[in-house]
């Protein structure tokens, strides 16, 4: 028993350590964009305190801060789980459109149903259908060998305008550039119903299954036989398959789940928050925010809910620093600036250097062999 | 006169590794100087600082008495040294002529002067009696043309003084003694030669001075004609090794693995295993040996799973095995230390817990519920990095970690352990030391003893010789022949390595 606890604690402590770089490097942003402010002559201070009020100020303003992270943990889990394979999921975009959609269809066609199996009947056509999608691309790449960037990107393209053109026949709501309603059994609970303090917020429980998903993204990932063969297709492909493990599967595996995890945050957002889906003009831009989120996030699934907080925060943070009379490019900028420094690898760069210059130099002064 | 070079107090650090330590080193006009020492001993650091690739922390160079900065190659070269690496630096598509001025190119006009360099190489090809086709493309001729290419390169920039890394690596017996040969004459122009090798009878037939280099400090200098190949193999790793290996007759039983008729392509779809037979009985090693390219690589390929056969038969205790997946490959009974440890046999960012079920990770006994047991996997680990003496800290360091003889002795202690009837060493002591070395055979000898097949691929013929019991030898996708290992010459291996039958080679 005691060395499964120190098992854990280990992996705390692993986990811990692979958040450390990307947390000194938002806090150097931070400071960056702080100079920023200044430098429009207005006081960085008042501008961080409107950023955190304005996201985490009340219950109903964390609640709605809460309902842009639900998505954000999930299409961060997708383009993660992608990584661990060495693939870029860039079509996390065209399967959340796709979840969305079918999730609609779903929560309309089914009426009727007891609420709780509408529901998860809804939320797993959704991703499904995200996972079906992704798969495709999943299958050029093992089969054909194209590139999954590329076809990932055309596939957001067909899924945008598949979906407005479902949106405005077979789902329409006459009249209107939007689809119609789902029905009330497929809505996800909101907490405003029994909590008070939420009253004013969208809040949803889709937070709650995007946080279960996220355990099990790392468990499936660092526990199980397909996560050990797909981290190994990951790293090195080549000893993969002479260790007996079949590239070309996991590879359509990994990507499956992958648009499984957006499919079902175009779900969750489609039952949890619009309960349609509108004619989209552009992309919705869930499924590109979470290459930034994963990233941040080190791809590991843990890392990836801290860093949605982050970009949920400045998300809707960002409005109240406007009210104070400090542009929202802002916002954009140290979002910017976190992604290049965390994608630079700024931090753990700069320490491994110092950490060989203290080396060589205790080595030189010993004098010793090795 | 002063000597050609002469390097006074090198030191140079890495972090963590002091790679060289106060080396001097003297190279007279006209002489073939070997720098003697195990892989990591600091050779090839040594020849990249006077090559320019890296900067001394400490120490001075001196070119014939002048002391010199080399701050990059291009100084270097011209000041008159060259370097030959191990991996040749010619691009394939082009002609010998063209790789020869690469960079140095005569020109007429705004335009190349092809014709110029056809004649310049020609010349220099004469005055060297260095033999080669200008108008040959690269990729076509040997590699022991393609060494000629790449010296005749250093020469035509001039150079005095000749750096060789591991020149004989690639080459056959036949070829070895050519560029014996070749370097005799050079010197005898009065050029200066520096050989790197971890070889040792290179150094008794080639050179006329040792420099023997162990754990990045200089042991001795010594002439040639002084010593011996077990007082080189003693200063080299620092205690009395056994050069040879112990092993009792082969008692050998019915066939394990069968080939038949075996035809295989490679990544260029070109035909690369040409209709091989062969047999390897239950306690018996059978080594193939070669010269690298000759289709060992594609016929373990095809064996293991990782390659698919065109046309033939692969039998594994007569039951069929031919084009299965790698995992029921492995699930027959068939373990594999790979060529490569770090593309194949490793995953380098696994720790060696993860590394050791590599292959096994299917097994029942790594199994908790529906995920993997990390707690049994590292116990198991720990079993093996105990009983094959792997050293590291513990069984959660990365396999990138350690040092490639420890990381050869994870790979050899997972594919042993495994128990398997067969087992596929293709080069498996490649870049050990001596020590690791020993090791890795006597573990292969202990798997013949206990009545399985071991089929061994080497290029290294010593090790081919010592290990087998049987030598089968390949050339151009075919076995050309096989004969018993008491018979094997390396005169003999070496005719038939290069393309000439057994009859020619008695």
């Amino acid at each position: 028993m005691e060395s499964r606890i120190n098992e854990y604690k280990e992996d705390l402590k692993k986990i811990l350590k692979e958040i450390a770089y990307p947390l000194v490097a938002i806090l150097i942003s931070f400071v960056a964009g702080g100079i920023l402010v200044y430098s429009f002559g207005k006081d960085p201070i008042v501008a961080y305190t409107a950023l955190i009020k304005g996201s985490l100020g009340d219950w109903n303003k964390f609640g709605e801060t809460l309902v842009t992270v639900t998505p954000l943990i999930l299409t961060g889990l997708s383009i993660a789980f992608g990584f661990r394979c060495g693939l870029f999921n860039i079509g996390a975009e065209g399967q959340f459109t796709i979840g969305s959609i079918a999730a609609v269809w779903a929560g309309w066609a089914f009426a009727g149903l007891p609420a709780i199996l509408h529901i998860t009947l809804t939320l797993l056509t959704g991703a499904l259908a995200g996972g079906l999608w992704a798969s495709i691309v999943g299958w050029l790449k093992a089969k054909v060998g194209s590139h999954e960037v590329i076809n990932g990107i055309m596939m957001n393209y067909i899924a945008m305008y598949m979906s407005n053109f479902i949106v405005m026949t077979y789902l329409n709501e006459p009249g209107k550039a939007f689809s119609v309603a789902i029905a009330d059994t497929a809505k996800l609970w909101r907490f405003s119903q029994a909590f008070d303090q939420f009253k004013h917020s969208r809040l949803h429980t889709g937070i709650i299954i995007s946080l279960i998903v996220a355990i099990a993204a790392y468990y499936i990932l660092n526990k199980t036989v397909r996560g050990y063969e797909i981290r190994a297709v990951g790293f090195n492909p080549h000893a993969a398959e002479y260790g007996g493990i079949s590239v070309k599967k996991n590879i359509i595996l990994a990507m499956a789940i992958s648009g499984f995890f957006a499919g079902l945050a175009g779900a969750i957002m489609a039952i949890g928050v619009q309960y349609r889906v509108n004619f989209l003009l552009g992309f919705t831009g869930y499924g590109l925010d979470g290459i930034a989120v994963s990233l941040v996030g080190n791809n590991h699934p843990i890392g990836v809910i801290l860093s949605a907080l982050l970009f949920g925060i400045l998300q809707k943070g960002g409005p109240q620093m406007q009210i104070q009379g400090i542009p929202k490019e802002v916002v954009g900028i140290i979002q910017g600036v976190i992604i290049l420094f965390v994608a630079a690898n700024f931090v753990r760069v700069i320490t491994d250097q110092i950490k060989q210059k203290r080396e060589l130099k205790k080595s030189t002064v010993k004098g010793e062999v090795e | 006169m002063p000597a050609v070079i002469e390097m006074k107090g090198i030191g140079k650090s890495f972090p963590g590794i002091r790679a060289n330590d106060n080396i001097n080193l003297t190279v007279e006009q006209g002489e073939i100087h070997v720098l003697l020492g195990e892989n990591g001993a600091g050779k090839s650091t040594l020849m990249n600082i006077l090559y320019g690739l890296y900067q001394p922390d400490e120490g001075e160079i001196f070119i014939k008495g002048k002391p010199i900065r080399i701050n990059n190659p291009n100084i270097a070269i011209s000041h008159g040294i060259g370097m030959v690496h191990q991996h040749f630096m010619l691009v394939q598509p082009f002609t010998v002529a063209e790789n020869i001025i690469l960079g140095q190119e005569p020109r007429k006009g705004m335009t190349l002067d092809l014709e110029k360099a056809i004649k310049d190489v020609e010349e220099i090809s004469k005055k060297y009696e260095l033999k080669v086709e200008p108008r040959a493309v690269v990729q076509d001729i040997s590699v022991g043309m393609q060494q000629r290419v790449e010296i005749l390169k250093t020469l035509y920039r001039g150079a005095e003084i000749l750096i060789l890394d591991e020149p004989t690596a690639v080459l056959t017996p036949q070829e070895i003694e050519e560029l014996g040969v070749i370097l005799k004459s050079l010197v005898n122009q009065g050029k200066s030669i520096i050989l790197i090798t971890h070889k040792l009878k290179e150094v008794m037939s080639m050179s006329d001075k040792v420099t023997i280099v162990r754990r990045g400090k200089v042991i001795d200098t010594l002439n040639t004609k002084d010593t011996n190949i077990d007082e080189l193999a003693e200063k080299m790793v620092g205690r009395k090794v056994n050069l040879t290996v112990e092993k009792s007759d082969a008692k050998v039983s019915a066939p394990i693995l069968e080939v038949k008729g075996l035809k295989v392509l490679d990544n260029r779809r070109l035909e690369a295993v040409k209709g091989v037979d062969l047999k390897v009985h239950g306690g018996e090693i059978l080594g193939i040996a070669g010269v690298d390219g000759n289709g060992q690589n594609e016929l373990i390929q095809a064996i293991t799973g990782l390659a698919r056969t065109e046309s033939g038969e692969i039998l594994l205790d007569g039951k069929d095995i031919t084009n299965l997946p790698p995992k029921d490959v492995i699930e027959s009974g068939v373990g594999h230390i790979p060529e490569d440890r770090h593309k194949r046999g490793l995953v380098l960012d696994y720790s060696l817990a993860e590394n050791s079920i590599l292959g096994n990770h299917h097994a029942k006994r790594f199994r908790q519920g529906i995920g993997l047991s990390y707690q049994k996997i590292r116990e198991y680990s720990k079993k093996l990095i105990k009983e094959y003496d792997v050293r590291t800290p513990n069984e959660k360091v990365l396999a990138k970690s350690l040092s490639g003889g420890n990381q050869q002795k994870l790979i050899v202690a997972r594919e042993i352990d495994r128990d398997p009837s067969l087992c596929i060493a293709a080069q498996p002591t490649r870049g050990l030391d001596v020590g690791a070395i020993e090791f890795v055979h006597k573990k292969l000898v202990e798997l013949r003893d206990q009545g399985k097949a071991v089929l061994l691929v080497s290029l290294e013929l010593d090790e081919v010789m010592a290990l087998s019991d049987r030598i089968a030898v390949m050339y151009d996708g075919r076995i050309v022949g096989i004969l018993d290992a008491k018979d094997a010459t390396e005169k003999k291996l070496g005719i038939m390595m290069a393309g000439g039958n057994a009859q020619d080679a008695k």
